[in-house]
């Protein structure tokens, strides 16, 4: 897995610090953060961020909150939500709002990881498309 | 805890509680039913009564006094007779005998056998001339009282009745006048019979009659009963002569027999006899009595009548009342276990929820140290194995709590009907997890053997979810005490109008028996005891099942088992997605 930046959010702190452990000990540049404050304000500063591990269920302003906020502010940074409980309705309304998918908790690691490469894939290739959209009309300005 | 029922808690009522009620309810129809006609009947009837009896004793007074105008116009009419006589013709002339039979003959012819006989007294008192059937010529009545007081009097005089000479009742119409300054008196004789028939002939009903006494209590007439005159009333109306005189007085009085009696008297003849006529008051009012008697027996029949009918109907209104009640209490209980199991669904999400992120943690940690042994060179170390199994199983069991806390999750999501694609399988086997620590516990197995090629239905998946739920917790509670089998059947078929998914939930329990089995999908219906069965599972069944468009049927054997068998119809469109 090549190296890309993961942010992963939740209030649990010893769950969060235990996958961190185990993602960073796959090549993985790990931030981390336990409310959707916090991690706007992250996101605010390291704009290196490419896919974010949000949880569902927590305090204040809470997983669908927060996306709303990721996906206005940051539109290019995928977020794949993970919950405890999963309900129909909850996995439904993240999809709509644009995350990558949906994960239960607890997940197994190598599905992790493979959803985490698809979202850093789409990622990738947005920013592409963008950067060629944007040399493309500067090359014809000054045609 | 959530309780949604504003149902007021029931108390358990007893059969006493039932009996008074219908008794306050029969007792409570009876007083307002009764009380009303009874008053009524007897307000009628007293006006009736008192109308009646008005009526009776005027129609009476009346009678006597028509009768009386009749004695008194006979009695007038004979005086006048004889008075035109007495002034038409001499003494000399009505001396001779030939011409007096003549005159006889002619008053007879007038006015019939009233006139007996006629006479010629002279002032001595004794009868010159005689014409009548007797032999009576010269005869003497110089002391007869009738002699005496005609003399007296310038006025026709009309005697009493009395014997005579001849022995026979008889009355006499005398009249004086003067012959050559001598008086002389013209005397007829009234036939007694004659008389007595215009008052023997005032008859009523079947005691009523009537007879006449002079002033001194003597009859004139004879009366159809035995009458003694001096007693009361008689003697009474004879005293009160100038009270009455001129008047029709009416009195009842009960006689010395205890017999109700009514009197109706009149004076004639100038107060010198007394018209009395008298009938029995039970003879007189007998259509009163009559209509007295048909008046009970009437509210006797209708007393009866509404005695029966508000038996019938308060054991009626007692009976629903009681089932109403049953009906409320077991629609409480209901209540009470849905508030029950809506909380403890709503306490199972709290707890699955709350234990999944330590259950997380664990798998990641354990996740951790799989990952750090495998970079430590552990080949030699005898215990490389033991870690790696020992972190498969947390892995396992961490995994295993997961699919527990999901399926107690999927199971307390508040009720959703909306309809979507459901995987029938899977939904069954969703149930049969759900249901296997239960069975466990009741030495029942659960198997399947599920159709692969099931299609998915159009179906609300949380209500099929407790329909399935239903029929397993029915068949477990079946077998909770011996044990046995569930299975579970799904089957793809063709129907007459398309596909059908036929899923059969089959135990080999106790069975139900034949006079049930029509009754189970009726609302209340349970052989459970009370407090353990509501006897609305299965009648919910059948309406969600019929509101998919399914069916569900039952079928059963004593000590052999029940088989439920639900159909649900795939639409027409589902061919091609199958």
């Amino acid at each position: 897995m090549p190296m890309a930046n993961v942010l992963l959010v939740d209030d649990e702190i010893p769950f969060v610090e235990a996958m961190s452990r185990r993602l960073k000990k796959r090549d993985l540049n790990i931030l981390t953060a336990f409310t959707g404050p916090e991690a706007l304000d992250l996101l605010e500063k390291d704009r290196g961020v490419e896919v974010v591990v949000l949880d569902v269920k927590m305090p204040g302003m809470d997983g669908i909150e927060t996306l709303g906020e990721i996906r206005k502010k940051f539109p290019l940074v995928e977020v794949i939500m993970l919950t405890g409980h999963a309900t129909v309705e909850t996995g439904i309304e993240g999809m709509k709002l644009g995350a990558f998918d949906y994960l239960m908790k607890p997940c197994d690691m190598d599905v992790l990881l493979d959803k985490l490469k698809g979202a850093v894939a789409r990622k990738r290739k947005h920013e592409e498309k963008i950067i060629e959209a944007r040399m493309k009309e500067i090359t014809t300005r000054h045609a | 805890m959530n309780q949604n029922s504003s149902m007021e808690p029931v108390e358990h009522k007893n059969d006493g509680y039932y009996h008074s009620l219908r008794r306050n309810m029969l007792l409570t129809i009876i007083i307002v039913s009764i009380t009303p006609m009874i008053l009524v009947s007897a307000s009628i009837l007293y006006q009736f009564n008192v109308s009646y009896e008005e009526k009776i004793e005027a129609h009476l007074k009346t009678l006597v006094k028509k009768h009386k105008q009749n004695i008194n116009s006979f009695l007038k009419e004979k005086s006048s007779d004889i008075g035109s006589l007495a002034k038409t013709f001499s003494f000399e002339e009505m001396s001779d005998e030939s011409f007096l039979k003549d005159r006889l003959t002619v008053l007879q012819e007038g006015y019939g056998p009233a006139f007996v006989d006629l006479g010629v007294i002279n002032s001595r008192g004794v009868q010159v001339a005689y014409a009548g059937p007797f032999n009576l010529r010269e005869a003497v009545y110089s002391s007869a009282e009738w002699f005496r007081k005609a003399m007296e009097t310038d006025k026709v005089y009309v005697s009493d009745v009395f014997l005579g000479i001849r022995g026979l009742p008889h009355f006499i119409v005398a009249v004086k006048d003067n012959w050559n300054g001598e008086p002389w008196i013209l005397r007829a004789t009234i036939d007694f019979v004659t008389f007595n028939n215009l008052v023997k002939n005032i008859r009523i009903g079947e005691t009523g009659f009537a007879f006449i006494l002079n002033r001194e209590g003597e009859f004139q007439t004879k009366p159809l009963h035995n009458i003694i005159p001096t007693k009361e009333p008689y003697a009474g109306f004879l005293r009160n002569e100038a009270n009455l005189k001129g008047k029709i007085t009416l009195i009842e009085q009960t006689n010395a027999t205890g017999i109700e009696n009514i009197y109706v008297a009149a004076f004639l003849k100038g107060g010198e006899w007394l018209l009395v006529y008298q009938q029995r008051a039970s003879d007189a009012f007998r259509d009163l009595r009559n209509a007295f008697k048909v008046t009970l027996v009437i509210i006797l029949l209708g007393s009866i009548g509404i005695m029966s009918m508000a038996y019938v109907l308060s054991k009626k209104m007692g009976s629903r009342i009681a089932k109403m009640d049953r009906e409320k209490q077991m629609m409480s209980s209901q209540m009470v276990e849905t508030g029950k199991l809506a909380a403890i669904g709503e306490l199972a999400a709290g707890i699955a929820h709350e234990i999944n992120n330590p259950v997380a943690i664990m798998v990641e940690e354990s996740g951790w140290i799989e990952d750090l042994l495998s970079e430590e060179d552990l080949k030699g170390s005898q215990n490389l194995d033991e870690f790696n199994r020992a972190l498969r199983q947390i892995n396992t069991q961490g995994k295993r709590c997961k699919e527990i806390t999901h399926k107690l999750l999927s199971f307390a999501r508040k009720t959703d009907s909306r309809v979507q694609d459901v995987q029938i399988n899977e939904l069954l086997r969703e149930v049969a997890y759900l249901s296997e620590q239960r069975a466990k516990y009741s030495n029942t197995v659960i198997s399947t053997s599920l159709d692969e090629n099931l299609p998915s239905a159009k179906v609300s998946e949380s209500e099929l979810q407790q329909v399935f739920l239903n029929l397993i917790n029915n068949s477990l509670d079946a077998m909770e005490k011996t044990g046995g089998n569930i299975h579970i059947a799904t089957q793809l078929v063709n129907g007459t109008e398309g596909r059908d998914i036929i899923i059969r939930i089959e135990d080999d329990g106790c069975g139900i028996p034949k006079a049930n089995l029509s009754k189970i999908f009726d609302p209340f219906f349970t052989t459970k005891p009370v407090g353990k069965g509501t006897g609305l599972g299965l009648s919910i069944c059948y309406g969600i099942i019929k509101k998919m468009g399914g069916s569900i049927e039952a079928r059963s054997v004593i000590d052999g088992g029940t088989t439920f068998i639900l159909k649900l119809p795939l639409p027409k469109s589902e061919k091609e997605n199958s």
